[in-house]
């Protein structure tokens, strides 16, 4: 692998970064396909993140970063799998300071999103609540200056270069663009979250309420 | 509710189920949970016959009463203190058969911080992605217990080991936590690791669950800035913008965006579980790898 640091975490867990969020989606797509072929060691979490894999619960960390820096990762394929389609409507309460921000009309931001691939990157913040990049990086935006106590659950909303959908009622303050009925995390069913990371997804338009 | 089951007296400050908790969901976002002290509800376990894994009651500080509503085993383990059922002083550390409907009183810590309770065949309430641990972080698992609830029983699955009594843990008065250092202590000035392996902290109130937080020196930044959100490991100590590190405990979140300068093993935690706020702490800094 080329542009890759090992980093150590205490006695049994890698840190591994990568120079872009892509070939850290790349390495974890081929971490997941190691292990179900059943030629990884036995590890306990694999997280990834913005520009990094966490592999925890390892037996010996200095083997497997060993192993590591001889494989030779594909890049993600475009759209491989299944896209899962979030239905969303576009009332947000932060649609028009978004709109100032991309500089566009309020309606085409929805359009703006609506036309992007996304992928979930990477879950955290609660259970079930996925980091989506796809939104050209022009588009990132700030946070809001006041975080808000409760953001509904459904919320579709923005923050720096991620979309998020808060799998249920949390303070936060990412810009909210819209609302999804969509089930997103549920303990009781098998997978619990729908958007798990490196899923594809789409926003398209969601049902009136 | 009929059969095997426990209501609760009296709560206590934080009183919660837990169990060896929830692997294997980090990359959804969900904590790994579970006891604190895990050898002392380890150790619970095994006093009343049970699985090391099964579910007991974890207490904070004043610990709970719970009256049984059968005959069973019951054992406390982890922060020293006076054990009764119905007010007759009863062993700590120790099974102590109980009859159906007496009150089992596990008072305040008098060493520690939080006590482990084990009933024999286990707290069997609905297990949330595998495991019965209370999330204080995402809210996975039973709600924190209130007075008045109901908590089900397991069967008891075999004897109780022929063992007169655990000994009682010496709770030191200062918590040593050896720190391995990485992945990001490039992100501090160059002072940091002297200044966190000398530095007189303290545990601060401000501890929970999800992390032992501490008073004492700050520790400086060589790069400024927010670390783009990555993995997060148990006993990572993480450092804040106030400089102040943090030890994260079992409810810790999965990812974040403040650098780690190293990490605690996990044998070390459990002390960190029973150091009350205001004990002296002190870093022991281990070569990397």
């Amino acid at each position: 692998m080329s542009s890759v640091r090992i980093l150590p975490v205490g006695e049994h867990a890698l840190l591994i970064e990568l120079d872009s969020g892509e070939a850290a989606g790349a390495l974890h797509a081929e971490l997941l396909r190691r292990r179900a072929a059943g030629t990884l060691p036995a590890v306990r979490e694999i997280v990834p993140a913005a520009r990094t894999v966490l592999l925890d619960g390892v037996a010996d960390p200095p083997s497997l970063a060993t192993q590591l820096t001889t494989w030779d990762v594909p890049p993600l394929e475009p759209c491989a799998r299944e896209t899962v389609e979030i239905p969303v409507r576009y009332d947000g309460p932060d649609l028009a300071d978004v709109a100032a921000l991309w500089g566009v009309a309020e309606r085409e931001v929805a359009e703006i999103h609506r036309a992007a691939e996304f992928r979930v990157a990477f879950c955290g913040f609660a259970p079930g609540f996925a980091y989506l990049t796809g939104l050209d990086e022009r588009y990132a935006v700030p946070r809001r200056a006041t975080p808000r106590t409760a953001v509904p659950v459904g919320s579709v909303a923005l923050a720096g270069p991620y979309t998020g959908v808060y799998p249920r009622s949390s303070p936060g303050g990412w810009q909210l663009i819209g609302t999804t009925d969509a089930p997103l995390w549920d303990p009781h069913r098998e997978p619990a979250a729908l958007l798990a990371p490196g899923t594809r997804v789409r926003f398209v338009p969601g049902a009136a309420r | 509710m009929t059969g095997r089951a426990l209501s609760v007296v009296r709560a206590g400050a934080l009183t919660c189920v837990q169990d060896e908790g929830r692997h294997g969901y980090a990359h959804l976002g969900v904590p790994r949970s579970g006891a604190l002290d895990l050898p002392a509800s380890r150790l619970a376990n095994r006093l009343v016959g049970n699985a090391e894994g099964a579910a007991v009651l974890e207490t904070t500080v004043n610990g709970c009463a719970v009256r049984v509503r059968c005959a069973a085993t019951v054992a406390v383990t982890g922060a020293a203190c006076p054990v009764t059922v119905d007010g007759r002083p009863a062993a700590w550390g120790a099974a102590v058969r109980v009859p159906s409907g007496a009150v089992v009183e596990v008072g305040p810590a008098t060493r520690g911080v939080r006590s482990y309770v084990a009933f024999a065949g286990g707290i069997v309430v609905e297990p949330v992605l595998g495991s019965r641990s209370t999330d204080l972080l995402s809210g996975l698992g039973p709600a924190p217990l209130r007075d008045g609830v109901v908590v089900p029983l397991g069967r008891p699955a075999g004897a109780c080991p022929r063992v007169d009594g655990a000994p009682a843990p010496g709770v030191p008065g200062e918590l040593v936590l050896r720190v391995r250092p990485g992945p990001r202590a490039d992100w501090f000035a160059p002072d940091a690791p002297a200044v966190l392996a000398a530095g007189r902290y303290r545990v601060s109130p401000a501890s929970n669950r999800i992390g032992l937080r501490t008073e004492g020196p700050a520790l400086r930044r060589a790069i400024e800035g927010e670390l783009p959100s990555e993995g997060m490991v148990l006993g990572a100590v993480q450092v804040p913008p106030d400089g102040l590190p943090v030890v994260f405990l079992a409810d810790h979140p999965t990812t974040g965006g403040y650098p780690v300068l190293g990490v605690v093993p996990e044998r070390d935690l459990a002390a960190a579980a029973q150091a009350a706020p205001g004990t002296r702490l002190r870093f022991a800094l281990t070569g990397p790898r």
